[in-house]
């Protein structure tokens, strides 16, 4: 539908008033919302990040994309039934206690909202209660934490150790990454996933999720 | 020490300090503290490291004011104290290299993104590191070292707040690059020519690249820098990236590993050649050595 391949255009280009008329012109042309966040909004979005990923497009057009998704989403979000949105899964995302860094959790929230998933983001210096308490309560399939800081990944060990004090181990999968972060270290501290960058993140959450 | 660019267009290879973080954590800096809370608290500790990297062999001697901007120390409620933590800093390393090094002035990213990528204004930013600046400079730095820096945006708006503080104060801008299939790019894009063409343009004097590489690479980005441009250049490189073992953080690039790799950064024709993350006093001596020895202080380490 030509529509819907206007908006994923607009959005790959980062217009978020085009992509907020296209959507609304959608939506009273009768396209269901669930179709227009599917073919429109979330086709657009795959592109944009398959053009990071291979280092085509930079972090400033992935973040003016994300905002033209969230302009889109915004408007189709009182037409989407429960079933329709974001219902691949419900990821907890944070930067772990002690670190402020959050350019990279942002993108893969980003990446992840894109792909379909619910994205409970936490924010940065989030402690271990903060991250397995929002699990708790989101009913979050995953949790995702982030550092930049080779001092603060140890707090990654802390959240696998409370899912596991909690009983949640199995229930809620836990997901790492971050610059000094590597596979090996994921295995060491009993993480089930590692992502070595915001795509591949995406990729490990979907395999997690099954 | 004569005036700052007299000396690096007449002088020999300059060689700067390595790092401060992992030299604040020995002595009991606590993840989530701003470093910078050093500069108020325990300055005994700046003075240290100042004393040691000069003692190695440092001409130029970074404050601790990396995250000393306004807007980044607001981030620890630390914003109304800038100006005395910008002037401490400044101070300590003075008290320690007197006249016998350029104490240079760091001015890391605010932290902040901005519009429309984020939320900070181009005027908030500014006067964040004007504030940083101007009590750098009002305590006696002799060089302002914009470093660490992804967005050409923001590093223009530093350079900026600088020259609008003092145009007698050489400013010198560094870029942090990431090696990419395309080529070398900072996360917002920037690749090495734009780098050179934005900073210059902007009003500093002296360019650059620092941190997020080992020196192999960093030697690749020094023939690009001078490639596009004759201005002088600055290399302040990571002893590699950083890695976990058994709980311990370890840098693999070696003293030596770095300073024979410095004598390349000397053939590109790189004037200041320093440190960044992982580096140490060791290091410093080592590339000193190495680039400009010294007659008595190098003996041993040759």
């Amino acid at each position: 539908m030509e529509t819907l391949q206007k908006i994923a255009s607009e959005l790959e280009r980062g217009h978020d008033k085009e992509v907020r008329e296209l959507v609304k012109l959608a939506l009273d042309d009768s396209v269901p919302a669930a179709t227009i966040l599917e073919d429109g909004l979330i086709a657009g979005m795959q592109v944009v990040g398959e053009r990071f990923r291979a280092h085509e497009i930079f972090l400033p057009s992935v973040l003016l994309s994300a905002r033209a998704m969230n302009a889109g989403v915004e408007l189709l979000e009182p037409h989407l039934g429960k079933t329709d949105a974001r219902s691949r899964g419900t990821i907890v995302i944070g930067t772990v206690k002690g670190d402020l860094h959050d350019i990279g959790k942002n993108l893969v929230g980003i990446m992840l909202s894109g792909a379909g998933f619910e994205v409970v983001d936490l924010g940065k210096d989030v402690s271990p209660e903060a991250f397995v308490d929002a699990a708790s309560e989101s009913g979050a399939d995953v949790i995702g934490m982030s550092a930049l800081l080779t001092t603060t990944m140890p707090a990654m060990k802390d959240v696998v150790a409370l899912v596991e004090e909690r009983g949640m181990t199995g229930k809620v999968k836990t997901i790492v990454g971050g610059a000094p972060v590597t596979e090996d270290y994921a295995r060491e501290i009993g993480a089930d996933g590692y992502g070595f960058d915001a795509a591949n993140a995406v990729e490990c959450v979907r395999e997690l999720i099954g | 020490m004569g005036p700052f660019l007299e000396r690096l267009k007449d002088g020999p290879v300059l060689v700067a300090d390595g790092a401060m973080g992992s030299f604040l954590m020995k002595h009991g800096l606590e993840p989530g503290r701003a470093p910078e809370s050093f500069n108020l608290e325990r300055p005994e500790v700046l003075r240290e490291v100042a004393r040691l990297y000069l003692e190695a062999g440092a001409e130029v001697v970074q404050t601790n004011t990396f995250g000393g901007s306004a807007l980044k120390l607001a981030s620890y409620d630390l914003d109304d104290r800038t100006e005395e933590i910008n002037s401490a800093a400044v101070m300590a390393v003075r008290e320690t290299v007197g006249e016998g090094a350029y104490v240079s002035g760091s001015c890391g990213p605010c932290g902040r993104m901005l519009a429309p990528y984020g939320d900070a204004e181009p005027e908030e930013v500014r006067e964040s590191f004007r504030r940083q600046i101007g009590a750098m400079v009002d305590a006696g730095v002799d060089v302002v070292c914009v470093e660490t820096m992804t967005d050409l945006a923001e590093a223009t708006l530093a350079i900026e707040a600088a020259r609008e503080v003092s145009l007698d104060v050489p400013v010198m801008a560094t870029m942090t690059f990431d090696a990419t299939p395309q080529g070398f790019y900072t996360i917002m894009g920037v690749d090495v020519p734009s780098a050179a063409r934005g900073l210059l343009a902007a009003g500093a004097n002296v360019v650059g690249s620092n941190c997020g590489n080992g020196i192999e690479k960093m030697v690749s980005i020094a023939k690009e820098y001078r490639d596009c441009t004759d201005a002088p250049l600055i290399i302040q490189s990571n002893a590699g990236l950083p890695e976990m073992e058994g709980g311990e953080v370890v840098y693999r690039e070696t003293p030596e590993f770095m300073a024979e790799r410095a004598l390349q950064l000397l053939e590109v024709g790189v004037q200041i050649i320093g440190g960044c993350c992982g580096t140490t006093p060791e290091h410093i001596r080592a590339i000193r050595a190495a680039v400009r020895p010294r007659p008595q202080a190098d003996a041993a380490a040759a």
